[in-house]
């Protein structure tokens, strides 16, 4: 790898690699207490070009490094479709009980009822949510439960001997993993149109029900922060067709103990523990996507579930184990899946009991309602009308034709916010798309609904503000090269010139 | 927006030169892509596709789109230069943006003339 140092980026920060001095260490080991076996000269390297650092060195760079983050920790975080909502920090203190850290999923279950016990009342709890009859914690996020989900669909389909079905409909509001799930599960993708507020739209859908239809993937509410003013003829139109729902529960955190996926029609969904309970989203994660179903696709759900198998008797209390469904679609996950995970969501559902869940998914409408409220007179809303935990909004003007929604986002980091979605979703032009979350205060939604105003007036007195930001005096880099980032590609670290043919 | 008279049109903003059988995407397209930035041809030379079948994967900083056939024909030459300078497509998108060109055996009964397509985006935006 020759690159030369003169093209490189302003540094804010040398790599590990660039503070590495020769012979120096961070840790000294003991003198082994067994004799040293000599490695074979035929796996032995000449030269080995690893940093050497003190622990000081180390912590001082990945500390350093963490200041450059913006986090849910640090600001608000209004990513729309994400639910970046905070994280308790309690959820990190139970997720650290000795008990649950230091169990290996192997052992007998008799040394491992507490942990068993945990995982069996939140399916329960998940099941209630949203109306379900059966539950897997396995799935590691939310598409790999979209992949479980839409197996199960696939093998119910089979299972029944009907193997001409092989459709699956998706709105053009979806994200993209559910066309992306369908096409890995080898059905075939029809995009369904929406109308003019923001529902699928009727005719385009009864159009395509017929019987190759393997089932419908929809969230509810939409992409679009709405909620399908005609989610139970949606599902009926694709019931009567013989095909089967699949609930996205991307946006669930608009819907807590307000109405239950499994009453409005629904098969089969999964829900994100990451967006909807609290646990830690993006590179915080390792996210979880749980898959509820109906009694009917229960059978196909996969192995193995947390179950009671033996009941309480003679003063000793139930035995809890794992079990494998009849028809499983097989095993998703290692184990059971994440694990550390599931205790963060167990943790935030006992925290709030069902009043506290309907008071979040209250506060999250209320507040995205709120931001709309104030924001509708300057941005352009296409789909206007009263939104659930989201909203999208244009970021382009007619009087100023120069402005993109990229320009309005990188402004906001100016003002200190992390920008909302831009570009996402594809039906409306230039989105802008705003999820405040429930934890977040007036004075905090007032501050980024009165910055995202101001900038709407400097797109039209000052545009260079804007295709500037951010300005280097506010970020680390400044605005950074889109283009050149996706075109020219680095995928080496930054090692000093001739790094390797240095004495070790 | 430039939409010029010579070239035919499609609904997902494809044009077609049915005098040359070349292909591209249309102005209308690469404003709302914004900066292309890799362009992947999914057919080859001697291919026989048909109307709608996927030719081209064009990626932005923004999103990603397929492009499809406009006519049903034999490939006859896919544009080499998009592989180095993709951006061409933003700026010359009629040109040397090209991606395909057919030898045309039948074409969409849906294609629109300059004056159907303007009228089309207008209504669009």
């Amino acid at each position: 790898m020759d690159i030369k140092l003169d093209t490189a980026p302003k540094i804010v920060e040398p790599t590990l690699y660039e503070l590495s001095s020769p012979g120096r260490v961070g840790v000294d080991f003991p003198d082994p207490d067994v004799p040293r076996a000599k490695l074979p000269d035929a796996l032995l390297r000449e030269k080995l070009p690893l940093p050497e650092l003190s622990e000081v060195d180390v912590v001082r760079h990945f500390v350093k490094l963490s200041t450059f983050n913006y986090s849910v920790d640090s600001g608000f975080y209004p990513l729309g479709s994400c639910t970046m909502k905070y994280n308790p920090k309690i959820n990190e203190d139970t997720a650290r009980l000795p008990g649950f850290v230091a169990l290996h999923p192997l052992q007998p279950i008799e040394t491992t009822q507490g942990a068993l016990v945990l995982m069996y009342q939140l399916q329960e709890w998940l099941k209630e949510i949203s109306g379900f009859d059966a539950l897997t914690l396995q799935p590691a996020a939310g598409a790999h439960g979209e992949f479980t989900g839409v197996s199960m669909m696939r093998a119910y389909h089979r299972d029944r001997g009907d193997m001409k079905r092989n459709k699956m409909l998706v709105p053009d509001s979806a994200h993209g993993t559910n066309p992306a799930t369908s096409a890995m599960t080898g059905l075939k993708v029809v995009e369904i149109p929406s109308d003019e507020r923001g529902n699928v739209d009727l005719g385009a859908l009864r159009a395509e029900a017929d019987d190759t239809l393997v089932g419908m993937m929809l969230t509810n509410p939409n992409t679009l922060g709405l909620f399908d003013e005609h989610v139970e003829e949606i599902c009926k139109i694709v019931h009567n067709a013989g095909g089967l729902m699949y609930g996205d529960g991307a946006n669930m955190n608009a819907m807590l103990g307000i109405t239950k996926m499994a009453d409005l029609g629904f098969d089969v969904m999964h829900y994100n523990l990451h967006k909807t309970f609290s646990t830690p989203h993006g590179g915080g994660g390792p996210g979880s996507g749980p898959v509820g179903a109906t009694a009917a696709l229960a059978d196909f759900l996969p192995a193995p579930i947390v179950d009671i198998v033996e009941e309480e008797a003679d003063g000793l209390p139930p035995l809890y184990g794992l079990v494998t469904p009849a028809k499983t679609i097989g095993r998703i996950k290692a184990f059971h899946g994440h694990f550390g995970v599931l205790v963060r969501a167990f943790t935030y559902i006992a925290m709030h009991g069902p009043d506290g869940l309907r008071n979040v998914s209250e506060y999250a409408v209320l507040n995205a309602n709120y931001l709309l409220a104030r924001l509708r007179d300057t941005y352009h809303v296409p789909y206007d009308r009263t939104c659930m935990h989201e909203f999208v909004a244009e970021g382009r003007w007619k009087d100023a034709p120069d402005i993109h929604a990229l320009d309005v986002a990188k402004r906001l980091m100016d003002y200190g916010f992390h920008p909302p979605t831009n570009y996402f979703p594809l039906i409306v032009h230039e989105a802008l798309m705003v999820e405040p979350t429930e934890t977040e205060n007036k004075d905090t939604l007032d501050a980024f609904a009165d910055a995202m105003i101001k900038i709407a007036e400097e797109a039209h007195t000052n545009p260079e503000l804007l295709h500037d930001a951010p300005h280097a005096e506010n970020t680390p880099f400044g605005r950074l090269d889109e283009v050149k980032a996706a075109k020219d590609l680095i995928l080496c670290c930054w090692l000093p010139e001739n790094y390797s043919e240095q004495e070790q | 927006m430039n939409i010029p008279a010579n070239l035919m049109y499609t609904k997902k903003d494809e044009w077609v030169d049915l005098e040359s059988g070349k292909m591209g995407i249309t102005d209308f397209a690469q404003g709302q892509l914004s900066d292309i930035v890799f362009v992947e041809a999914l057919v080859d030379v001697d291919d026989d596709v048909e109307i709608g079948g996927e030719v081209a994967s064009v990626e932005s900083v923004k999103a990603s789109a397929e492009v499809y056939a406009p006519v049903s024909g034999t490939v006859v030459a896919i544009n080499e230069g998009l592989e180095d300078e993709p951006e061409v497509i933003n700026t010359d998108p009629y040109g040397a943006g090209w991606l395909v060109q057919f030898e045309v055996s039948e074409q969409s009964d849906e294609l629109m003339d300059a004056a159907a397509y303007e009228a089309y985006c207008n209504g669009r935006d």
